[in-house]
């Protein structure tokens, strides 16, 4: 097997006394969707910051090909090529939708208002003005042009509306069409396994089941658990 | 009047400088920093020192603006940074801030002594003209023209520059400005470089206009620069100038027509009743528009 695009292993996560993830080990391999799914507090977001060095992961390796990125500044491991979308969006709601493009550090937005004319459409406003979807479009388009490697999504789904969730998944599909390697953190299992190559399931902390999104779909657990079967 | 006006733009234009450092800090940190006055005074005696080794005036501004910017990062990373690591609450920054201002003005009594000093005579521009009858100095009218300049700048420098727009994301939404790549770090220092810098310049620009630049002369600034931040909205750039013009016009004018000794209270008085009307500062919008 090729040496995967972004390979976890044995990651622990700690807040003071408490420790949210307990060494969990993952890879998603050049070009592939993998999801990871849970529940509230399995972890899933604790991961996500862990990668993206928002907290200090306690121990672990976190390499983005081949490179070990566990422990380093966020904005190193932006520009290394992890990048994340952020739950909640977090756009900057007083900038403009072209500064908030511009923040990537691109300098060039117009392969975004290409792919997304909503947002060329809506350029100037200030990006709280956004609907929902709008928006997490605008932070989709945002981390596109910081030129991810492995693009991170952590609940891209949440709180949209039922339409917007739709559309939101179809960009996702025609991102993994084009190659985007990506890293689907989702509560929406369903959606997220039948986008995905392979899935994990994080449990309390850890890796509690892993296999193609297919067979994933089929586990009665996780069909009991997740998709409310 | 018109040389009651003039006074005015010209004591308003160093305000506005100096409010403008101590807005800059607040909106892109939360924390007010009360070494801000004595930055002040570092910048009007680095000048000093400068133009005693026979540095010309113009230079010796842009020295104090870089010495007491380098001033301000380690100010940080002395005073603030350890606390931001550890989260402390805002009130301990502004503990911390008024220690290291007093090691600060100690440092320049121990160099100066508590007197009033001067600059090297004929250092500085004696010229006088007139305009339409009424008499400006040369001196003044150039720290007018520079500060408003400085003030354009900055303004400009926040609204279209790339370290401007890392700056206003940093003050929205700190996460955010992380996870989009920003390096937090130099943004922070840029932030008590450009801010520390500003207040150096409004120092030595002050001690020209004055030509007594002494170790507590920050003091009388840190009540009114805060009192226009607060008049013009916390953390806005334009209200603290306006801010700054308000409490300038306000004092020549009651200078012009009330008894000396009620200066400071229709100075004041007329912030609070702004206030009244705008509880939350001229340009103060309902969730703080921040930068």
């Amino acid at each position: 097997m090729p040496e995967p695009a972004l390979d976890v292993r044995d990651l622990v996560v700690r807040y003071g006394a408490i420790e949210a993830v307990h060494g969990i080990s993952f890879d998603v391999q050049a070009g592939e969707v993998v999801a990871l799914i849970g529940a509230n507090g399995a972890g899933k977001t604790s991961t996500l910051a862990a990668l993206s060095g928002l907290v200090r992961p306690a121990r672990g390796t976190v390499r983005l090909l081949g490179r070990d990125l566990a422990g380093a500044p966020a904005h190193a491991i932006v520009r290394a090529g992890l990048v994340q979308v952020p739950e909640g969006r977090e756009i900057l709601a007083r900038m403009s939708v072209h500064e908030n493009l511009l923040l990537s550090g691109a300098t060039d937005a117009t392969a975004m208002y290409e792919r997304f004319p909503i947002l060329a459409e809506r350029r100037a406003l200030p990006a709280g003005n956004l609907s929902g979807g709008e928006q997490q479009l605008l932070a989709i388009a945002r981390a596109l042009l910081a030129k991810p490697r492995v693009l991170l999504l952590d609940e891209p789904s949440l709180g949209l509306a039922p339409k917007m969730v739709a559309s939101v998944f179809e960009v996702l599909a025609e991102l993994k069409r084009s190659g985007t390697t990506m890293l689907l953190v989702e509560q929406n299992a369903l959606r997220a396994l039948r986008l995905a190559d392979r899935g994990y399931v994080l449990e309390l902390g850890r890796i509690g089941l892993t296999g193609t999104g297919a067979a994933l779909l089929q586990d009665a657990g996780v069909a009991r658990a997740y998709l409310g079967a | 009047m018109a040389d009651q006006i003039y006074n005015a733009v010209f004591i308003g234009s160093i305000y506005a400088l100096f409010a403008l450092g101590f807005t800059l800090v607040f909106s892109v940190l939360d924390i007010l920093n009360l070494a801000h006055p004595a930055l002040f005074t570092l910048g009007a005696f680095t000048a000093l020192f400068a133009m005693q080794q026979g540095v010309p005036a113009a230079l010796a501004v842009l020295v104090a603006f870089v010495v007491c910017g380098a001033a301000g990062v380690i100010l940080d990373r002395v005073a603030f940074a350890p606390l931001r690591r550890r989260n402390a609450p805002p009130l301990s920054a502004m503990i911390s801030s008024i220690g290291v201002s007093l090691i600060l003005i100690r440092l320049i009594q121990l160099q100066y002594g508590p007197d009033l000093q001067a600059y090297p005579a004929g250092a500085l521009p004696a010229a006088v003209f007139s305009v339409g009858g009424l008499e400006l100095d040369t001196l003044r009218t150039v720290i007018i023209g520079l500060a408003i300049g400085l003030m354009l700048a900055l303004t400009y420098l926040v609204r279209s520059t790339r370290l401007g727009r890392e700056l206003r994301a940093l003050a929205e939404n700190p996460r955010a400005a992380r996870l989009l790549g920003i390096d937090v770090d130099r943004a922070i220092a840029a932030t008590f470089f450009l801010s520390a810098g500003l207040g150096g310049i409004a120092g030595a620009l002050y001690g020209f206009a004055t030509n007594s630049p002494f170790s507590q002369m920050g003091q009388s600034f840190e009540l009114k620069a805060f009192s226009v931040m607060i008049v013009g909205g916390m953390g806005s750039i334009p209200g603290a100038v306006l801010g700054a013009y308000l409490l300038s016009f306000g004092e020549i004018a009651s200078l012009t027509f009330l008894p000396s000794e009620l200066r400071d209270a229709f100075a004041f008085g007329l912030l609070f009743v702004v206030l009244l009307v705008r509880p939350r500062g001229i340009l103060g919008q309902r969730d703080v528009d921040r930068v």
